[in-house]
């Protein structure tokens, strides 16, 4: 399943929406709701991933799903359990939000067993989130999360804004992966449009989108030797993502590619010598890279710290829908840059990497796998870089309808779906992070692992807070 | 061994000098000679995200790569608001995160600092005042100063840490060099 989401009966037909990926293609299945009060079948039986997703369609829209778990997910105090932000906007004033909710945690009870709640406020530089784990000494029985915390009324947000600006919210959702929600969000555009985008432009978009996935992926590589105590690992890849960062801004005038994707193209086309830059400085810093994997590798305190390291069996993975890189690490067969090529993907096509152990050296394996194949992939993609113009002119419909966008991002697929009104507005934007996916994966990776290898795991899947809390 | 010390050795010091200190970023004048005669040259930051998209942390990320070598500077991101001097405070302030801001002010010691991060950190950015947000960190802590940007660049990042303890480590670093 990619997504679950609904449209509350107040801003014209209601339904619940599941998008589902069936081989190459998106199954789209739709129910109506006429009234906010009509329940629907949950479907957290079929995929587990859905509880979530529903729960945060009752927060939002006010329509609940059939199901056991009715607590609030992406609600804690912003707003009560009468409002619904997407029906009508909750009346809040300046103190709204500042008290603090019971939210009924899920107890753990026997000889010995303790709590340790963490966050939202995080020892390190990284996003807010709440941890509650209960363990035997430093065993680890059971982890709950709880999320929400970066909640910032986006899908609201959308229906105040043209659909010609939306893909400058979409850019600011996931702050890592800026290009994968922008151009998923201007592909469902463009599909409303019935809109064929420059060949060259589509190229460029591939570019920026690979050269996202290598910063990321250089970024968690260090992260991630640090965190086994590694530093040299940190310095070295930090040092290589910065090379990285300012050949880029070179190139497209940003480090990070906000607002580089646009409805009908892309915002910059770069010259031929900043193109060759970059491709040189690419090599450069794949060759680095496999130097780096043999220091990795060759490392006994690495390989100690990582192998065996949080879990999650292909089985497991199978059943939860572990999806994106995470699941690659775990034998899910899945890269829709390989399985269903979107321009320019069908022009030049990955090679998945997939790993079966899905502990923390596979993850980590399957970003050094992918950080070569992306490279490999940039570089051709610069040097057959088609001529033309890099943006088409954009008319909407003046009908309603209703698009899906779906873009393979560094940490899995990106879903935008985006419905307008006859007047040109937009009626309902739902976006998704493959983070929904993994979150609940995480709960089950540390399972007897230790406490003090938490981050260690919860680096190695690198999950999304702002862009599944929205 | 032998490949990690090679690497070092090869790569050698690859740190740039620091940005001066920028005026314009300051929004308040308050504290900031308390907070030196008490620092000197050494700073603990506290980062707080208050709703970021997580663009902004990775560019304070980079301050801490060799090449910005925050460290180099005397300058600290440290895990607990009890042994900061500083809160280095993104998003556009969600509601959700309002107790938890507020708490992490109230733990951070007296003198303290605040520096607001990013157009939301500024002004709410593109997510602006809803249900959700509150629209600015000013809203909620007195900030001293605010660095601009979407995300802004580890240069501007640095140069409003350096603006917010008045201090001109570029130059003090070009006569140590």
């Amino acid at each position: 399943m990619l997504s679950l989401w609904v449209t509350p009966p107040d801003v014209g037909s209601g339904a619940v929406h599941a998008a589902l990926l069936v081989d190459s293609a998106v199954l789209l299945l739709e129910q109506e709701i006429r009234d906010g009060s009509e329940r629907y079948q949950g479907l957290q039986e079929l995929f587990p991933a859905a509880a979530r997703m529903q729960r945060a369609a009752a927060d939002l829209c006010g329509v609940r799903a059939d199901a056991p778990d009715q607590r609030p997910w992406l609600r804690h105090t912003a707003w009560t359990s009468d409002e619904a932000p997407l029906a009508r906007a909750p009346t809040s004033g300046p103190e709204s939000g500042s008290a603090v909710d019971d939210y009924s945690f899920v107890r753990v009870a026997g000889d010995g067993v303790h709590e340790i709640p963490v966050g939202p406020v995080h020892a390190g530089i990284i996003e807010p989130g709440h941890f509650r784990f209960s363990v035997v000494g430093e065993k680890v029985l059971r982890l709950e999360e709880r999320l929400g915390y970066v909640h910032k009324g986006v899908e609201r947000r959308f229906t105040e804004l043209d659909p010609l600006e939306g893909h400058r919210l979409a850019a600011r959702i996931c702050g890592d992966s800026t290009v994968a929600y922008s151009w998923a969000y201007c592909q469902a555009l463009e599909a409303l449009a019935g809109l064929q985008v420059p060949v060259r432009a589509t190229w460029l978009r591939g570019i920026c989108l690979e050269v996202e996935r290598l910063q990321n992926h250089l970024g968690d590589l260090g992260a991630l030797g640090n965190d086994a105590g590694f530093a040299f690992g940190l310095a070295q890849f930090s040092r290589l993502k910065e090379e990285l960062l300012r050949v880029t801004e070179s190139v497209f005038g940003q480090r990070y590619l906000m607002d580089v994707v646009v409805p009908g193209g892309v915002a910059i086309d770069p010259s031929a010598d900043v193109i060759a830059r970059l491709s040189s400085v690419l090599r450069d810093i794949a060759a680095r890279v496999r130097l780096l994997r043999d220091i990795y590798d060759d490392h006994s305190g690495i390989r100690d710290r990582f192998a065996g390291a949080g879990v999650v069996t292909p089985e497991l993975a199978r059943q939860l829908g572990l999806t994106g890189l995470a699941g690659r690490a775990s034998l899910q067969l899945r890269d829709l840059r390989a399985d269903a090529p979107w321009s320019p993907y069908h022009a030049l096509t990955p090679t998945p990497c997939i790993r079966r152990e899905g502990d923390v050296a596979a993850r980590v394996a399957v970003r050094f796998d992918e950080v070569a194949e992306s490279s490999r992939l940039t570089r051709a993609f610069l040097s057959d870089l088609p001529d033309g113009p890099v943006t088409a002119p954009l008319a909407l419909p003046r009908e309603p309808r209703l698009a899906i966008g779906l873009i393979e991002g560094w940490r899995g697929p990106v879903l935008v779906a985006l419905e307008i009104t006859a007047a040109g507005r937009i009626r309902r934007c739902h976006v998704h992070d493959p983070s929904w996916q993994n979150w609940p994966a995480l709960e089950h990776a540390i399972i007897s692992n230790i406490v003090p290898d938490f981050p260690l795991i919860n680096k190695s899947f690198n999950l999304s807070y702002s862009g599944h809390d929205l | 061994m032998i490949k990690t010390l090679r690497t070092i050795v090869g790569i050698g010091i690859v740190s740039e000098l620091p940005p001066a200190q920028d005026d314009t970023l300051r929004v308040r004048e308050a504290l900031q000679q308390e907070v030196l005669s008490v620092l000197g040259r050494a700073l603990c930051i506290r980062h707080v995200d208050a709703g970021s998209c997580n663009a902004c942390e990775l560019e304070i990320h980079a301050l801490n790569n060799p090449i910005y070598n925050i460290e180099g500077l005397g300058i600290r991101f440290v895990a607990s608001p009890r042994h900061a001097d500083m809160l280095l405070v993104t998003g556009p302030v969600s509601r959700h995160m309002l107790t938890a801001l507020r708490r992490t002010y109230d733990a951070t010691p007296d003198p303290k600092l605040v520096v607001a991060v990013g157009d939301c950190g500024c002004n709410g950015g593109i997510f602006g005042t809803s249900y959700a947000t509150v629209g600015s960190v000013s809203a909620v802590l007195p900030v001293d100063v605010a660095v601009p940007g979407c995300p802004p660049s580890p240069v501007r990042l640095l140069q409003g840490i350096l603006t917010a303890i008045r201090q001109s480590v570029g130059d003090r670093t070009l006569k140590a060099l």
